[in-house]
Order: C-alpha cells, then sequence, then structure tokens
C-alpha cells in the first residue's frame, strides 16, 4: 500500500471515529438539550404531502424555542432524516438518530405505517416512544402489550367506524346500511389494509355489502379499480389512499361519473395536494378529519411573529394553515406537551425516551389546556392511559368546494362496542406471537 | 358484453399513454444503444418546466392561455434541449465505446441527478396542469349497448397525439437527412462515423427528439394526474411496453403499449377478484414474458445474429 492510500485510509478511520464519538449518546452535546428526530419526506413521489407535515412538525418547535426556550428551560434540538416514505430509509434514520443527544431520541413519529411496524419491534429494545398520530397499527392502542406506541387522536379502526356512523347518518340511520354497498379502495400496503377488520365486523353487524378493491402503489393508474366501481356500483367509496393516489383516485371517480359526495376519504386522504390536481372534479369529495380542520387557531399569533415573519419557517406562504401544515404542528405539540409531562414528574432536564413514554402514557389535555397553548378548534380532549394509547377517538367530516374544505359534520366518537373487542383479540394474539407479556394497567401508575 | 367492451377500450387507451414514455426509451435505445433510466425523470422535468412556465406567465405576467402555452412549451423544450446537451457532453463521450451496463448505470445516476435538480428548481408540489385538453367523460355506442361505452375525452386525445407523435417520427426518420444519418448510427456506430456522421452530434439530436417525446408524455400525464413526481415512476409502466414490443421499434412502443394496456385491465378486472386484486402491475411483466418466450427479441424489435 502507498503513503498516498495509507493517508487516504487513516483519514477514514479518523472520520468514522468522528462520527462514531459525535453520535453516542451524551458525548458532545450541550448538556441541557432535548433531542427530537423527525423523520421526513421531502422528495419523492410522497413528498407534496409530507413536506407541509415536516414543516409543521418544525415550526411549532422552532416557536417554543424562540418564545419560551424550549420546554421548561430545556432547548430543543431538532434534525431531520429524509425517509423518502421508504421503510428501509426510515429505520436506517431511526438508527442514525436514536442515539443523539444527551439523553438519545425523545420519541420517533415515523410519519409511515410501513416504518411503524418495522420500528415496532425495535423500539422496546432501545426504549424510545413511537408516537404515530392517527397511523400505524390500529391493534397498538392497547398499551398492556404496546408499551412503547402511541397512535394518538385516532386508529384506523376509529376512522372506519365513524365513516361507517357518517354514511349511516346521511342514509337516515343504522338500520338503511342493510343491503347497501361500500367499497374500499384502498393503497395495497399495511396502511391500506388496516381498516379491513374492522370494516369486515361492521359490514356482518349493519348487514351491508363489503367490497375491498387494492390499487397497487404508487397508485398513478386506477382504470380498471374505478372500472369496476362503475359496474359494481357501490352506495359509497371508502378511499383509503396517500399521495398520488388520492388525486388519482379522485379524478377518476369523475371520469367514471361516480358522485364525490359519495366517497369519503380517510384523514390522509383529505389534504389540499388530495384534491387541487382534480380541479373541479374534487368538487363535493368528503373526508374524515384527524379532528382538525385547515385555517388558523390561535397558536399563530406567536408562530407568525415569532416564526415565520423572521424568516425562521421552510414553510411556503400557501402551506401555512393547510391541513397538513396544522397536523405537523399538532404532532410537534402533543410530542412536547408529552415531555413537559414527564418533566413534572422527573424533572426540568432532558428527558429518556423511557420518561418520555411515561409521559406520553400520562398526557392529558383538558380543552382549557388546548385553549392555553392556542390549539382550540383543532383538537378536542385527549387522555392517554396505560390501557389506552389512542386517548380519543374523536373524528368530524369536511367537504371540499372545489376551492378549500369545509366542515359539514358535528363530532363523532367512534363506538367502542365495535372496535374494542378486535384490538383485545389483535393484542392478544401478537402478544402471544411476540412472546410479550401485557402489562397489568391496574397496577401502572 | 358491454363491460367487457368497456375495460378493453379503456385498456387500449391506457396503453397509448403508456406508449408515450416507452417512444423515448426507443429513439434513445435504437440510436445509441443506451438503455435511458432516466427517461422517466426528463418526463418529470419536462412537465414541471412546463407547467411552472404556464403559472407564473398566466398568473404574474397576466399573458392571454395561448401565449402563456407557448412560452410553457417553448421553455421546456430548452430545458429538454440542455439536458441532451448536458447527457452528451459529460456522460455519453466520456463513456464511449464502453459496455452498455456501464452506459446503462450512468443513466441511473443522471435519473437520480435529474430528479433531484429538477425539484430543487420548479419545486416538489403538485401542480395541477391545463394544456386546454378536454377531460369530460362521453358514452359511446349508446344505440347499441344500454348505457353505452364509457371513455374519456383526455384519452381519446392522447390516442391522437400518440398517432401524430409516431407519424411526425416516421417521416423525420424516413426523409430528412437528419433522420437518416440516426438511422444509420443505430445500424452502425463505426461504419456510419468513417462515412463522416458525427456521432456526437447525432447523440445530441437523438436525446433532444427523446426529451421532447418526453415533453408530450409529461404534458399529457399531466393534465390527468398533475405534474408530480409521480411522472417520474411512469418509467416502470414502460418496462414492460419495451420488452414486448421491442427496444427498437417505434411501432412496437405502440402495438406493445396496446397489449400492455389491454391485456392488464382485463387481467385486474376480470381476474383480480379471485385473487385478492391489485395484480395489474405485476401482469404486466407477466404477460411481457410470456412473448419474449416466443420472440425473444420481443414482437417488433430486431432480431441480432452474432458469428462467431
Amino acid at each position: 500500500m502507498g503513503l498516498h492510500k495509507l493517508a487516504l485510509l487513516g483519514a477514514a478511520i479518523a472520520s468514522a471515529g468522528v462520527i462514531a464519538a459525535t453520535t453516542a449518546p451524551g458525548s458532545a452535546w450541550a448538556q441541557n438539550e432535548q433531542f427530537i428526530p423527525g423523520l421526513v419526506y421531502r422528495t419523492g413521489a410522497y413528498a407534496p404531502n409530507g413536506i407541509p407535515f415536516a414543516d409543521g412538525a418544525r415550526d411549532y418547535i422552532t416557536l417554543l424555542n424562540e418564545r419560551d426556550g424550549g420546554i421548561n428551560g430545556v432547548k430543543i434540538t431538532f434534525e431531520e432524516c429524509e425517509t423518502g416514505y421508504a421503510t428501509d430509509r426510515g429505520v436506517e434514520c431511526y438508527e442514525r438518530l436514536k442515539g443523539k443527544g444527551p439523553t438519545g431520541a425523545a420519541y420517533f413519529s415515523p410519519l409511515s405505517t410501513g416504518i411503524t411496524f418495522a420500528l415496532t419491534e425495535k423500539a422496546p429494545g432501545d426504549k424510545v416512544p413511537l408516537i404515530t398520530m392517527g397511523y400505524g397499527r390500529s391493534d397498538s392502542r392497547d398499551g398492556a402489550v404496546f408499551e412503547w406506541n402511541f397512535p394518538l387522536l385516532g386508529t384506523y379502526w376509529t376512522a372506519a367506524n365513524v365513516a361507517v356512523q357518517h354514511i349511516a347518518k346521511e342514509m337516515g340511520g343504522f338500520d338503511k346500511l342493510k343491503g347497501k354497498k361500500i367499497a374500499l379502495l384502498y393503497h395495497d400496503s399495511p396502511y391500506g389494509k388496516e381498516p379491513i377488520a374492522a370494516l369486515d365486523i361492521m359490514s356482518k353487524k349493519y348487514g351491508f355489502e363489503f367490497l375491498p378493491i387494492p390499487v397497487a402503489a404508487p397508485g398513478t393508474e386506477q382504470k380498471s379499480q374505478w372500472l369496476q366501481i362503475r359496474q359494481q356500483k357501490p352506495d359509497y367509496v371508502l378511499l383509503w389512499g396517500w399521495g398520488v393516489m388520492n388525486s388519482a383516485a379522485v379524478t377518476e371517480a369523475g371520469n367514471v361519473n361516480y358522485p364525490r359526495d359519495k366517497m369519503i376519504g380517510v384523514w390522509w386522504s383529505g389534504a389540499e395536494p388530495d384534491v387541487v390536481p382534480a380541479g373541479e372534479k374534487g368538487a363535493g369529495y368528503k373526508a374524515l378529519m384527524l379532528q382538525h380542520p385547515a385555517g388558523k387557531s390561535a397558536v399563530y399569533a406567536d408562530l407568525e411573529k415569532l416564526v415565520i415573519a423572521p424568516g425562521k419557517s421552510l414553510a411556503k406562504p400557501d402551506e401555512i394553515g393547510s391541513v397538513l401544515y396544522n397536523r405537523g404542528l399538532i404532532n410537534s405539540m402533543l410530542g412536547t406537551e408529552s415531555i413537559r409531562t414527564a418533566m413534572a414528574k422527573f424533572g426540568n432536564k432532558p428527558m429518556t425516551g423511557e420518561q418520555v413514554r411515561w409521559g406520553i402514557e400520562h398526557l392529558d389535555l383538558t380543552a382549557e389546556r388546548i385553549k392555553q397553548l392556542g390549539f382550540e378548534g383543532m383538537i378536542g380532549p385527549i387522555k392517554v392511559s396505560c390501557a389506552d394509547h389512542e386517548g380519543t377517538r374523536l373524528s368530524r367530516v369536511h367537504q371540499w368546494d372545489g376551492k378549500k374544505w369545509n366542515i359539514i359534520s358535528d363530532w363523532y366518537t367512534a363506538d367502542d362496542a365495535v372496535i374494542a373487542p378486535l384490538v383485545k383479540d389483535t393484542a392478544a394474539k401478537y402478544a402471544t406471537e411476540k412472546k410479550i407479556t401485557p402489562r397489568d394497567c391496574s397496577k401502572e401508575s | 358484453m358491454a363491460f367487457f367492451l368497456e375495460v378493453l377500450i379503456g385498456g387500449l387507451l391506457a396503453g397509448v399513454l403508456y406508449s408515450l414514455v416507452a417512444l423515448g426509451f426507443v429513439l434513445i435505445f435504437k440510436a445509441s444503444g443506451v438503455f435511458n433510466f432516466a427517461q422517466g425523470a426528463m418526463v418529470l422535468t419536462a412537465a414541471l418546466a412546463l407547467v411552472r412556465t404556464l403559472d407564473i406567465a398566466q398568473k404574474e405576467w397576466h399573458w392571454p392561455f395561448g401565449l402563456a402555452l407557448a412560452a410553457g412549451f417553448a421553455f421546456a423544450a430548452v430545458v429538454m434541449a440542455v439536458i441532451a446537451w448536458a447527457a452528451e457532453r459529460m456522460v455519453l463521450r466520456k463513456l464511449v465505446n464502453q459496455e452498455g451496463i456501464i452506459l446503462f448505470m450512468a443513466t441511473i445516476g443522471m435519473t437520480f441527478f435529474i430528479e433531484g435538480l429538477a425539484q430543487t428548481l420548479f419545486g416538489a408540489d403538485v401542480y395541477p396542469l391545463n394544456i386546454g385538453l378536454p377531460k369530460e367523460p362521453v358514452f359511446i355506442l349508446e344505440s347499441v349497448f344500454d348505457g353505452g361505452i364509457l371513455v374519456n375525452e383526455l384519452d381519446i386525445w392522447a390516442a391522437v397525439i400518440a398517432g401524430l407523435l409516431v407519424a411526425g417520427l416516421a417521416l423525420f426518420f424516413q426523409r430528412t437527412r437528419i433522420g437518416r444519418a440516426l438511422r444509420a448510427v443505430a445500424d452502425d456506430h463505426a461504419a456510419a462515423q468513417s462515412v463522416g456522421i458525427p456521432l456526437n452530434q447525432i447523440w445530441f439530436i437523438v436525446w433532444l427528439v427523446a426529451g421532447l417525446v418526453a415533453l408530450v408524455a409529461g404534458a399529457v400525464w399531466g393534465s390527468k394526474l398533475g405534474v408530480q413526481f409521480s411522472l417520474s415512476l411512469l418509467a416502470l409502466k414502460a418496462l414492460p411496453v419495451l420488452i414486448l414490443g421491442g427496444f427498437t421499434s417505434v411501432p412496437g412502443a405502440i402495438i406493445g403499449g396496446l397489449i400492455i394496456g389491454a391485456g392488464e385491465k382485463l387481467a385486474e378486472v376480470f381476474v383480480g377478484p379471485s385473487m385478492g386484486g391489485g395484480i395489474e402491475i405485476w401482469f404486466a411483466y407477466v404477460l411481457a414474458l410470456l412473448f419474449l418466450l416466443v420472440r425473444p427479441q420481443g414482437l417488433f424489435g430486431e432480431r441480432i445474429i452474432e458469428r462467431v
């Protein structure tokens, strides 16, 4: 080996050492900082949906640092990692970021059901909680089995139940569902398949015919699925898509003259990028809300003054106040309020993942606290517990009028008589399969 | 019967849209033997350049629609010319006489670079595109079948555009000097060079023509889906078309598209439900591979006989 190659090898080894040293927990980090990682996708097929969420999540953390100096005086450090919505890259990002900061990552929000499935196996060993707000495994609301997963604000089974409730209301009662046909047009992935179990149960309970129709990712071409829908003539179509699949579905519905007001999307199919490309064909389309609408709540006063106006936000003007930007804000608010809850027990210092997990499990946001935080009108109260990692089962429905989303329903509460037995059953099966001994929630404090 | 015909016609029209993307691959492979993996990225870039210029010209400069549209196509064509020049100057010229697989790998690298650069320059949002093509559903054969057969006006226009494009390319290849030079290069690089045909110039031209085909494909697909990153993934829809039609045949790209489009839609609708659905993506490849068993060079591909 020549001198030149030897020098290069030496430099490479030294660089690797520096990287290893800086990524090890506790080293080279200010000791009074709380590290929060961000798994984002600002590139690739799902970027139009990923960018506003990532910007909202980032802006709320910037706001806390600018306005309050962090959480209870502990500054937040934040680092994004690009997953491209790919599970392998998501796991890579998790491995790279889990040990950063003086106490490691506070929590992860994988922003992908596929990545969540992969990390669910890893999180208990690493003692890092997963906040999967409105996505992930629906049975993970059972905290006795899924100690480290928190599908806050709503699971896909909650969504499926609320969608059926809304259809029943539009038809004049649950008894009117008998003999009707409800199709599910879904992304052929763990995410898209998640509501099938709940819809199967409800189809038997209420007597409607359930017609699942998969769409292969990314979902750009849906002609055959919509021709099937035209032939089968379902009374309603539930849409469980993401990214381009949503706008393609709304466009194709127009192409086959399927009434858009008989379509109800899940909350991941109910944002601006999902309907804008369809143009006039999108008018009338409905979607569930992960509680919150588009628009600006009281928190925007500080956001605009301290983050947006000084140029500290990456968001473009038309993103601000959009559905997914608001969702990013709420995701960070729930995460940081969980850290604050943990600090109330463990002291005002950077929290470990284990302490943050306790904080999420004891998160109790009353209507008054939500108002104080500037999120009044965005979400309803949420109270998480060992037995209930979802914390609330509320949702509403909004409708696209061609220019903006309008809320068209009151709050629905998912019927736990339908969902709870399914959660218990599947969570128990998961526990047996993975050899997990469920916690006794009555003994948890 | 009416539903079968509806699916068949829908599939054939979808196939034409795949052919639009496949044509770009064929042109470059035919002239230079390079399988240009970056063709999908070129579709995305062309569509982004078109839609962003159209938006700015209409909303900020308040140009009339026709003028804004012309400016959009002109700017996108310039962007395609820049990509063609850069590809020839910075990649192909440096890799001349290398193995085909090396050139193929180079185009994979170009794909990521072009995709990233296009999104950085033009944005990663979803941009609705209106180039004046009608998009309403229409019913045909209403007197024959109860309720008629549903087709979409945009798909019909896409078929017309594809037809015109193929006719234009055929004229270009057969009737112009440059076209004849392109065919000569396609037949034998070294022989073409020995009679004074400038290889570098020909490669630039063929990449430019493929770029313009990408612009047409991007405009049609962008009108259908909105301009967004997924346009780049259309390359995957064109692959089975190429396998089936042959990598060197323009008519093959069209016929291949029609067979793949019709085959995958009929399979999804009539076979899919018994297999859990979602079969059309892999079925297209199965169909293409079945054809390969009978004609390894594709339906219209050139049979390569090497004497040793």
